[in-house]
């Protein structure tokens, strides 16, 4: 029961989503496995605060350090599901105008950008270190980043304006989007495509077993 | 004060919080980071179950619910709670005693991703770019095309190459792949530019957001 079912669920849906593919009569249960995933998929979230809010109530009981800061991550997940769910008119709970809506541009929007716009620095060191030409290989790496941050800038073209039309590091950079870059995305896309499908292969014949734990 | 300007003054504070981090880790960040750890949770519990729990469950069996008692059938819309009782099997992972049973749910999941990534994956990612790459090498006329052409293919096989790790990459495979992670190394370098570019448009627009929305110094 712990192992066996898991194996035959996964290889009957997994078959099941193929064969729709190829055999249109079938789509009905593509589409309804497809709602149960997000069913399912809601559930994770759900899985996923609930223990969030466990492991913090857990800090606060047990007065650790950090106890104020688990505090503060349940009031936040108050702060915002409370008039979600149940003050910012139901379905249309994300327009504006809706005190979700106001949380979501002032407090969740601020927060989340910043966060990402932080990594902007540690870009920076990044750079640093992968910028510095120590291969043929590093080298191509930093020319093409280079010509391509300078190129789509204003800047890149009014350095290289006293360049014929057609040469300027604008062009160089669109040059290098749609031919050399290309052909390495299609390398990379294609190289995925083979992996992904003997990857699923693998899960649906059951040879690959990782998702069920080591138990 | 209007609730606009008060929200303003909450998201600048916030973003002063984070960006605090860049001298040192100090309360104020911690408060920042905990309160976008809580809010974060918070805002995808409130879509999951507007966008997903509530139209793709509870809609499906209320609707069959309706069929049931207004016309005394049994509805397909009844299936729905296999999808439902599959979804609460996940949320016994929180009791270790029966938490084995979640992985039924996993199953599913795994099952349709795989399933469907199969066809989406093999079609999108390897069909279409395979075809897409099978261009004509001379181009009467037009010598950026035909250069262009030859960048392409030769990139995209010797990039292939390289990922082929069944044969020792010495002699002329050897060779092949080489040129082939040039190609991937100037691909990796325009992701890398856009990266770091997108991550400076963000702190961009935080700085335009604090000195213009919170400051009014600018615009």
């Amino acid at each position: 029961m712990r192992r066996e079912v898991p194996l035959v669920l996964t290889a009957m849906v997994g078959l099941t989503m193929i064969v729709s593919h190829f055999i249109p009569p079938f789509n009905i249960l593509n589409d309804l496995f497809e709602d149960w995933f997000f069913i399912i998929a809601a559930f994770a979230i759900y899985l996923g605060v609930l223990n969030l809010l466990r492991v913090n109530a857990d800090k606060i009981y047990k007065k650790q350090a950090d106890a104020p800061f688990g505090l503060v991550v349940i009031l936040g997940f108050l702060v915002i599901t409370i008039p979600g769910l149940f003050f910012s008119g139901g379905r249309s709970f994300s327009d504006p105008g809706t005190p979700f809506y106001y949380l979501y541009i002032h407090v969740y929007y601020p927060l989340s950008a910043t966060m990402f716009a932080l990594l902007a620095f540690f870009v920076a060191s990044a750079s640093y270190r992968a910028f510095r030409a120590r291969n043929v290989e590093a080298t191509m790496l930093l020319v093409a980043a280079f010509i391509l941050m300078l190129g789509r800038v204003p800047i890149g073209d009014w350095m290289t304006a006293w360049l014929p039309e057609g040469y300027r590091l604008g062009e160089w950079a669109d040059w290098i989007m749609d031919f050399p870059q290309t052909a390495g995305q299609k390398a990379i896309m294609i190289g995925i495509a083979l992996g992904v499908v003997s990857s699923a292969l693998r899960v649906i014949l059951g040879l690959e077993r990782a998702y069920m734990g080591g138990e | 004060m209007s609730g606009e300007v008060v929200g303003v003054w909450i998201g600048a504070i916030l973003t002063l919080g984070i960006f605090s981090f860049l001298y040192k880790d100090n309360p104020f960040y911690k408060f920042s980071e905990a309160l976008f750890v809580g809010v974060s949770a918070g805002y995808w519990f409130v879509v999951t179950f507007w966008q997903y729990f509530l139209p793709k469950l509870i809609d499906n069996l209320a609707l069959a619910y309706t069929v049931l008692s207004v016309e005394g059938k049994i509805d397909y819309h009844w299936v729905y709670v296999l999808g439902g009782g599959l979804g609460v099997l996940m949320l016994l992972r929180l009791f270790p005693s029966v938490g084995w049973l979640s992985r039924w749910s996993l199953a599913f999941i795994v099952g349709t991703t795989a399933g469907l990534q199969f066809t989406r994956y093999l079609e999108s990612n390897g069909i279409i770019q395979v075809k897409g790459t099978i261009l004509p090498l001379i181009v009467g006329g037009n010598l950026n095309t035909t250069i262009g052409n030859l960048v392409i293919v030769v990139g995209t096989f010797c990039g292939l190459i390289y990922f082929f790790f069944s044969k020792e990459h010495k002699g002329a495979f050897g060779g092949a792949a080489r040129v082939g992670v040039w190609f991937l190394m100037i691909t990796f370098g325009a992701l890398f530019g856009y990266t770091v570019m997108s991550r400076m448009s963000l702190l961009i627009g935080r700085m335009d957001y604090l000195f213009s929305n919170w400051l009014h110094l600018i615009g």
